[in-house]
């Protein structure tokens, strides 16, 4: 199959950052000082179990950014022709998740519509009745009778199917480390019975069969019902993490040289440098969050109205609105970690060795990216994972009072903004909010957990508090 | 902790007579308790304006309507709409004028017709609410006109002024409005139609502007200023002089922009320092309705009262066939108004506008948004109606096809989509056909609506039911009723249209369609979701753009559009209203009029010409058949849906019927107060469990804690 | 003291122009007066004259930072920026777009908003540092590690799913308190005490978990190990020594946010339908009405600042060593 790769603007930005957190891992694997701390991290259980289960979401996220257009016949004319829809690996590898869309409302793993409709008989007369869905428990014959079982044996499978699959890897990788080690591997295991190794090894056979679970239903149900177009929830919600993990990621990068440049040289240079720059975060601190986020979406709606022929698609437009939320979101959280790095930097100026080189007349700019930048990065690391499951959390918050995504983008905001008035449904359309709820407390809740592993590994005695 | 516990439960049970979730503060119990019936319900928005001649939304002339006293209002029960006296003594008299002024027989042609004189009789009994622009001092002088501004420095509100006044209503208060509609530092929405109607209003605008500039922003006398087109003939009667044949202006009459103005108020308000405390015309209305408006407090709530001075009018005797079985003829000849306070509550969320009128603190809901989808469940034969739930709490349903029309437009200057090409005319009827607004509506709006055959929804003139009416262009008419085409026969027009399979056929690249929209709120996605579908069907492309209203007008302004999504509320029940909207010379871009898709068809245009000036008559109808067969077979719109005002209201709540043109029907309800408390008793009996529960719990933990700390202190 | 004071508002002073600049750079430029107009003259019947007069009449029509037609000083006080920001730094806000003054308006929304935002600020610290104490007090015991989870998994919940999930089951199920609304006086409690506890539980996890680290590291020092081995029981030390050392730290931390209490909550003022100044902000910014947007961010700039010289004479206060100069 041909296609065309699409790169979009948050895309680069992700795989950036991937690309960062890559060649960053490999430089810091050649520092054993600068091991040291990762290793008290991979000693925490709660940290590496939390960990696993952030780097399905990231797995998801990442399939979720290699976008790509479709080929079309070829017309003759030697011409390639894509689609015009843009498609991410993700939405391939779920394929009829994202087509198989029934009409309206149906309740998770139904197989009728969740509202009465008047539906033509064969013999001709109307009748009000659920109707069948189109594809939910499509292949049951008598689904009165047959639905229950189904639904059992098919959910028996998927978890007998995914742990066994789960139980090959763990087999797989203890048996690979055992080899590598060079001792048994019942040995291997019971030298590590309180290791987060073992944790996560459990964890991976727990999730494999979760996820076994989940796929096998999908494939004839709606496993978390479909929202009132008839969508499959779960597919949403699965298209919501990369939103998640877009505003909680690109957002510190984005802020993260202004906050480190500006928050250094204000402590190192002190006089007018830190008057300058002490006054701009000042105002910007100043000016509540909201307001100025809102102000700043508002103006980019209009650059973007403004320049419509700079999109081809409606997923590009999506996408840039989202990067400039990022974008702004990054402006107005910088301030905390600028002020931060300038208290350290201020103390830092002040140990003898920095005081030392400037003395031999070591240049600034030397001092600062070889002496203070390498010791400010605990700093940065903390404040970047701690920030993260903040920004999930504000992305809903945005969303409901306007100023967040765009609407047609998926996102936990707009799931929660669509499903809060379900709840006035009578009978109550409860899935969506759900799934919505339940997607994003595991998410959170793991970058939470994992914050503070990194947090306690890193610097146990950094007190923060505005963060979270 | 105990103690803890009890006190909000002692609180909560001391405020209201056992009820923990009223909404009503307890001192409006004491209304009540005299005997007066309060009607309760909502405002979801903020009014912007109060002035009758600035208001022109809904959520405006849900209070001006009551407040106010036009001549003329639509019956409250009879349909099709009927326009019936109101401060008028009888319906206008209308004479045709050539242009000597000489008069004409009616049945002259309205080529002839240069002006119509329209003399209205006001009736004599009207007078004012109590205001204290009217209230005079010992002397006979007005006491609160010509007040310094330390003087008013201390008052905030209206009712701060202790002493009130009345005085009848005259003919010379209407010319006085009339002359506001231009007034220079007041927007009327309607100026620019009115100046183009009513003789002298437009010299009159330029008289006032240079008045203006010469004044300085003092206080503008209007009745230094005379109107030439309007004449004050004796206290209760004057006249209005229109251009040409217009008998459309009747409506007009009926609407708040012709309501009564004392010059006192204009004076009043005028005063230096009101506006500082937000005392102005545009937020404290001086009427002659049944109502006044005696609690103002935009942010909360709003009250209207009964007005003392409001008499001499009854509750209609005649209806609509049904009604006396409905019971809505119960109270004919009762003197109106029927309730005495009407408490409206500003209520932004859907959620809690719902769940308060189940409990029963809202008399009346009208769904308005999806939230309320599925209070209604449709019958087997497309009829609303209530779900069994509802109706075992008496709850009651009442529908009307509201008078407006929700439409996909497109942009006939587009190149792709617009102009009057065989092609795009195929372009255009295919994706009419794709697009199944009988799934919209049973979706988004759960049945409540009518799929549109042409822009006119029914119950104005000139809409046609069954297969007479039918748009053959997008239906067929299968078994007696109307069947939307086949996506083949969509594919097939696509083909035709250039577009095989959705690729153009010359670039071979696929077709991509702008859709402008400015649903930027809550459930928008799942709208734009479900039309992205629709197009899918056919291989089209659809590219939603939502921007906010702002925007969107903008880009409408300027053509640069190619689908959108629109919709219109008529003005006044008359098939002009609708036409008017795709008439060439009213085109959005070049004249800056309604037209928004900027559709222009000489022949429709000639057409509407003449259809303008004919009274209701089959040749009208034949006009506008012929009018709208040619816009089905030019679609310039998907001509959408009309959607369906439903009201529920409760048991207790008599003689509610949709009205969508007339906006003054709180005069009309009757509520039966001691039912309602005794329902809303039931109701809304607090759930003590869980209360105990967690009470016990805390103590529980409490102990236990208690307990391991002691054990801790002994071992050690 | 007195100077400190001085120098520290004179500071907030181009502070305060800053912010002016930058949201009237941010409104005005992306929101010309014709969209503003066109936002506000509705849907209907609007003509480019009625635009016009609209622009006229709120004094938008004259240029935005410099006025080349006018003469002397008036080159740059006739001008949008200077006529609409000037009035603000004596609290004198203009008009709103539907012409209401902004002043009077805040000054009466003033009051809900704190009607529920003080009482979740003060409820809410006791309870917090209540709990805080209680895991300190069970330190390292099953019951500290499982109110640390239970903190973890509170602040992983989204502050919209309370709100939803609290209307839904005690307004709407229960029938305990009316669902929406506010009423002034003695009412008030009705309607305060849905959201004021759920203002509370949103806070239990993140500051529970705050407070108790600080109780913890109070709870390490020298101090604390001589009195326990004195003898006192552990309730007393906690109580009279580590509680009373840990409060520095915590009020000197809260100080801050005293001031802005006055803003209100947008989330819950705009679910509950409470008349204050958060569901003025939200409004405004829905409706796009910049004079209002503008007057809640110079506001808020204020406060933010007063709350600073706050959390710094708090200091002094509470730490006689600290001195300010």
């Amino acid at each position: 199959m041909n296609f065309k790769l699409v790169m979009l603007w948050t895309d680069v930005m992700i795989f950036l950052l991937l690309t960062v957190a890559i060649v960053g891992g490999w430089w810091i694997m050649q520092r054993p000082h600068l091991l040291l701390p990762w290793q008290r991290l991979f000693r925490s259980r709660v940290g590496m179990v939390s960990l696993l289960v952030l780097s399905v979401f990231v797995a998801t996220g990442l399939l979720d950014s290699l976008h790509y257009r479709v080929a079309l016949p070829d017309k003759g004319n030697g011409q390639a022709v894509y689609a015009a829809e843009v498609l991410s690996v993700f939405d391939t590898l779920v394929g009829d998740l994202r087509s198989q869309t029934e009409k309206t409302y149906s309740a998770p793993l139904a197989v009728f519509l969740y509202a009465k409709e008047s539906i033509e008989t064969p013999e001709g007369n109307t009748l009000r009745d659920y109707p069948r869905l189109k594809y939910g428990g499509a292949h049951l014959l008598d689904p009165e009778h047959d639905h229950a079982g189904d639904v059992a044996k098919r959910s028996l499978v998927g978890i007998f199917v995914g742990g066994f699959c789960g139980a090959l890897l763990v087999i797989l990788i203890v048996s690979v480390a055992a080899v590598r080690s060079g001792t048994p591997a019942g040995v291997w295991i019971k030298a590590r019975k309180n290791s987060p190794v073992t944790a996560m090894l459990v964890t991976l056979a727990l999730m494999a069969m979760l996820i076994g679970l989940i796929a096998n239903l999908s494939g004839a149900y709606h496993v978390l019902g479909t929202d009132k177009v008839g969508q499959d929830v779960l597919y949403l919600s699965l298209k919501s993490i990369r939103t998640g993990l877009v505003i909680g990621t690109v957002t510190t990068l984005v802020m993260l040289p202004f906050a480190l440049f500006l928050g250094i040289a204000a402590g190192y240079f002190r006089g007018w440098v830190d008057d300058v720059i002490q006054y701009i975060y000042t105002v910007l601190s100043s000016i509540p969050g909201v307001l100025l986020i809102a102000a700043a979406v508002l103006m980019m709606q209009v650059t973007i109205e403004k320049h419509a022929g700079w999109f081809s698609s409606s997923i590009e437009r999506a996408d840039l609105r989202l990067l400039f939320l990022c974008l702004i979101l990054g402006v107005t959280s910088w301030t905390g970690l600028c002020r931060l790095l300038r208290g350290e930097a201020l103390k830092l100026r002040e140990l003898e060795y920095i005081q030392a080189s400037q003395a031999f007349g070591v240049s600034s700019l030397r001092i600062l990216s070889r002496h203070i930048l390498p010791n400010v990065m605990h700093i940065v690391l903390i404040s970047v994972v701690m920030d993260f499951s903040a920004l999930v959390l504000a992305e809903a918050v945005l969303s409901y009072v306007g100023v967040g995504v765009d609407p047609s983008t998926n996102s936990f905001g707009t799931l929660i903004n669509n499903a809060r008035l379900e709840m006035g449904r009578d009978p109550i359309v409860w899935w969506t909010l759900a799934s919505a709820f339940s997607f994003m407390l595991v998410l959170v809740l793991a970058a939470n957990l994992f914050a503070d592993a990194v947090r306690d590994a890193f610097d146990p005695r950094l007190n923060r508090t505005g963060i979270a | 902790m105990k103690l803890l516990m009890f006190i909000p439960l002692f609180l909560l049970g001391a405020c209201d007579g056992g009820l923990w979730n009223n909404p009503y503060p307890a001192n409006d119990k004491n209304v009540g308790d005299k005997g007066q019936s309060v009607f309760y319900t909502v405002f979801t928005e903020r009014p912007k304006h109060l002035d009758p001649a600035q208001a022109y939304s809904e959520n405006e002339y849900i209070f001006l309507a009551q407040i106010y006293q036009p001549p003329l209002q639509y019956h409250y029960l009879k349909r099709p709409y009927t326009l019936i006296p109101q401060a008028a003594s009888e319906m206008p008299n209308v004479v045709y004028l050539d242009k000597n002024n000489r008069p004409l027989p009616a049945s002259a042609p309205a080529e002839q017709v240069a002006y119509s004189l329209y003399e209205i009789h006001l009736r004599k009994d009207l007078k004012y609410q109590p205001h204290p622009a009217f209230a005079l001092n010992a002397q006979g002088k007005p006491e609160y006109i010509g007040l310094s501004k330390e003087v008013l420095s201390k008052y905030y509100l209206l009712g701060d002024f202790s002493h009130t006044g009345s005085r009848d209503v005259t003919a010379a208060d209407y010319v006085y409005q009339i002359k506001r509609l231009v007034h220079p530092a007041i927007h009327t929405p309607i100026s620019g139609l009115m100046s183009e109607y009513i003789v002298g209003l437009k010299d009159y605008a330029v008289t006032l502007q240079k008045a203006q500039q010469v004044m300085q922003g003092q206080y503008l006398d209007l009745n230094k200023y005379a109107l030439d087109g309007v004449e004050v003939v004796d206290a209760h009667t004057y006249r209005i002089k229109v251009y040409g044949k217009y008998p459309q202006f009747a409506y007009w009459l009926a609407m708040p922009f012709f309501s009564p103005m004392p010059a006192e108020a204009d004076q009043f308000y005028a005063q230096d320092g009101m506006q500082q405390h937000n005392l102005t015309l545009d937020w404290w209305p001086v009427g002659s309705g049944p109502y006044y408006l005696s609690e103002n407090n935009p942010n909360q709530r709003m009250a209207l009262s009964h007005n003392p001075n409001y008499s001499g009018e009854v509750y209609p005797n005649e209806g609509e066939a049904g009604d006396r079985e409905a019971g809505l003829l119960a109270d004919a000849g009762k003197p109106l108004p029927l309730i005495d306070k009407v408490v409206f509550s500003l209520e932004k969320e859907t959620i809690p506008y719902w769940n308060k009128f189940l409990q029963g603190y809202y008399d009346a809901a009208g769904i308005s948004s999806d939230s309320f989808d599925q209070a209604v469940s449709v019958g087997v034969g497309g009829e609303a109606n209530v779900t069994d739930e509802m109706r075992k709490q008496g709850i009651s349903l009442s529908t009307s096809v509201a008078t407006s029309t929700l439409y996909m437009g497109f942009n006939f200057l587009d190149a792709t989509v617009g102009g009057d090409s065989e092609k795009a005319r195929k372009l255009r009827r295919a994706i009419s056909i794709v697009v199944d607004y009988e799934e919209f509506i049973s979706i988004f709006a759960n049945g409540r609506g009518v799929s549109a055959q042409s822009p006119l929804p029914p119950g104005i003139f000139g809409y046609r039911e069954g297969e007479s009416g039918l748009n053959h262009y997008v239906y067929d008419w299968v078994n007696g009723g109307p069947k939307r085409k086949s996506i083949t026969e969509a594919k097939l027009l696509l083909s035709e249209a250039g577009y095989p399979n959705g690729l153009d056929e010359k670039t071979g690249q696929p077709l991509v369609i702008y859709l402008d929209t400015t649903a930027t709120g809550v459930g928008s996605k799942s709208r734009l979701d479900w039309l992205r579908k629709q197009l899918d069907k056919i291989n089209i492309q659809l590219v939603p753009r939502a921007t906010d209203y702002n925007r969107f007008q903008d880009k409408i302004r300027r053509g640069d559009t190619q689908m959108f999504y629109f919709g219109w509320n008529a003005d006044y029940p008359d098939p002009e209203n609708f036409l008017f909207l795709l008439y060439g010379p009213q085109g959005k871009v070049d004249k800056g009029g309604e037209n928004a898709s900027n559709y222009s068809n000489p022949e429709f245009d000639r057409l509407f010409e003449q259809m303008k000036n004919v009274p209701n008559s089959p040749a009208r109808q034949l006009i506008i058949d012929r009018m709208l067969e040619i816009l089905r077979r030019d679609s310039p719109w998907l001509w959408g849906y009309h959607p369906k005002d439903y009201v529920l209201h409760h048991s207790w709540l008599h003689n509610s019927k949709p009205n969508k043109m007339a906006n003054n029907n709180l005069k009309y309800l009757r509520i039966d107060d001691p039912q309602r408390d005794a329902l809303r008793k039931q109701w809304n009996q607090p759930l003590l469990w869980p209360l105990w529960l967690l009470g016990i719990s805390i103590l529980a933990s409490g102990w236990w804690l208690w307990r391991i700390l002691r054990k801790r202190e002994e071992a050690r | 003291m007195i100077t400190y004071l001085i120098r520290r508002i004179l500071y907030a002073i181009p502070i305060l122009i800053g912010v002016n600049l930058l949201t009237f750079a941010l409104f005005f430029v992306i929101n010309t007066p014709d969209d503003m107009a066109r936002m506000q003259l509705g849907m209907k019947r609007v003509t480019p004259d009625a635009i016009e007069k609209w622009k006229q009449q709120r004094g938008y029509d004259k240029p935005l930072l410099f006025n080349s037609q006018a003469a002397g000083t008036k080159k740059l006080t006739d001008t949008i920026f200077f006529q609409k920001s000037a009035s603000m730094f004596i609290f004198d806000f203009g008009y709103s777009d539907d012409g209401r003054s902004i002043s009077r308006e805040i000054s009466t929304r003033m009051f809900p908003s704190l009607v529920i935002a003080l009482p979740t600020f003060v409820v809410g610290l006791l309870l917090y540092i209540t709990f805080a104490l209680l895991m300190a007090l069970f330190r390292g015991t099953m019951l500290d590690i499982a109110g640390v989870t239970v903190c973890v998994i509170l602040m992983s919940i989204s502050s919209l799913f309370y709100i939803i999930g609290g209307q839904f089951l005690v307004s709407k199920l229960w029938h305990w308190v009316p669902i929406s609304g506010y009423a002034g006086g003695m009412d008030s409690l009705r309607f305060i005490l849905l959201p004021v506890l759920i203002g509370i539980v949103s806070g239990i996890g993140a500051s529970s978990r705050w407070y108790r680290t600080i109780f913890l590291e109070e709870v390490g020092r020298d101090y604390v190990r001589t009195a326990r081995a004195k003898g006192l029981s552990e309730l007393r030390v906690l109580f009279r020594h580590v509680l009373k050392n840990a409060m520095i730290p915590i009020l000197t931390g809260v100080v801050a946010v005293i001031p802005l209490l006055f803003m209100g909550s947008l989330l819950t003022e705009s679910f509950f339908g409470i008349p204050g100044l958060g569901s003025y902000t939200i409004d405004a910014i829905q409706a796009q009405d910049f004079g209002v947007v503008r007057a809640m961010v110079f506001l808020g700039s204020v406060l933010y600042i007063v709350g600073l010289i706050l959390t710094d004479i708090s200091y002094t206060v509470v730490d006689p060593r600290v001195r300010l100069q």
